[in-house]
């Protein structure tokens, strides 16, 4: 099965999908924002500041994801040796980094109005933070270590001391008394935002999801096209 | 209505700088991204325009350098 996610066999897929993902990044964005900016009703109590929820959520939401999945292919390059997951992993995280620091600063703009502060040590931000920090570090490996059996050792131990911070950003709300409010949000239990809430939401999640799979596609090929350039040097 | 949008009730302000700030964080790691995948294929065809031709038949019989080659423009 590892075999059909050889570089070699999915590169015709990846050089060709950019531009169909693109297409419908920009159709998916602009029905999102007319939704978000226009067409949403405002809250009765935040009034229009709970537009911001529309780029701050879902850019929560899929830093979260993206840092999940690269802990996950690094734990499986690492046991089953296949470097290409560590490849994928690396293409990931540009976008999940630029994600975490959208959710970090449009967080900080929506505490302005509604908490009276841009910034507070509370856990839920806080935790967030620790999060960027981790990606950092795994994004600064990529470019200080030139060993590879030493750079996917480290890369692995970033993401798997990372991860344990992901629960904590999740129940860190329930945990602790943060200015944070709790996850409106439930797969399990009832949901507390309304309908007219909920479908921009997930329309600018989709988009979200779609530039994240925009800008993994098109850093996956520059690395393919990377160990390219250094085979011709061997040739 | 316009006024509508771009006041909102004085979170125009607010509301209207996360958006902004969203999409030049966008629009600044596409270009960035972009960059990077231009660079590294005029790299490419560079060091493939440079080979043998024996060698350069042989580096094009992998489909992969194929590829790179023939997607000029993908995005």
């Amino acid at each position: 099965m590892f075999k059909l996610l050889e570089p070699n066999k999915i590169f015709s897929v990846t050089s060709k999908a950019p531009k169909y993902v693109l297409f419908l990044f920009i159709v998916v964005l602009s029905v999102g924002l007319t939704e978000a900016l226009i067409l949403s009703p405002e809250d009765y109590k935040q009034s229009h500041a709970v537009r911001i929820m529309y780029v701050h959520v879902p850019a929560a939401w899929i830093t979260l994801g993206i840092f999940s999945s690269i802990t996950f292919l690094s734990i499986l390059g690492y046991i089953f040796k296949i470097k290409n997951f560590f490849l994928i992993a690396k293409s990931l995280a540009p976008s999940g980094f630029v994600f975490n620091i959208i959710a970090l600063v449009t967080g900080s703009i929506w505490g302005k109005p509604t908490w009276g502060t841009w910034w507070a040590w509370d856990a839920r931000i806080t935790s967030m933070l620790i999060l960027a920090l981790f990606y950092l570090m795994y994004l600064l490996a990529w470019r200080i270590y030139e060993n590879k059996e030493q750079l996917y050792k480290i890369t692995s131990i970033i993401t798997i001391l990372g991860i344990i911070n992901i629960p904590i950003i999740k129940y860190s709300v329930d945990w602790w008394n943060t200015l944070h409010q709790p996850a409106s949000i439930n797969i399990l239990s009832k949901t507390s935002i309304h309908s007219s809430m909920l479908f921009p939401l997930f329309i600018m999640t989709a988009a979200f999801a779609l530039f994240s799979l925009l800008i993994f596609l098109m850093k996956y090929n520059t690395e393919l096209i990377k160990i390219k350039n250094k085979g011709l040097d061997r040739l | 209505m316009i006024n509508e949008i771009l006041f909102m009730n004085g979170y125009g302000i607010y509301v209207l700088s996360s958006f902004i700030f969203t999409l030049l964080s966008f629009l600044s790691l596409y270009f960035v991204v972009k960059v990077q995948y231009v660079r590294e294929r005029n790299k490419f065809i560079a060091k493939f325009g440079n080979l043998k031709s024996e060698r350069a038949a042989f580096a094009k019989s992998q489909i992969i350098n194929k590829e790179i080659l023939s997607n000029s423009s993908n995005f």
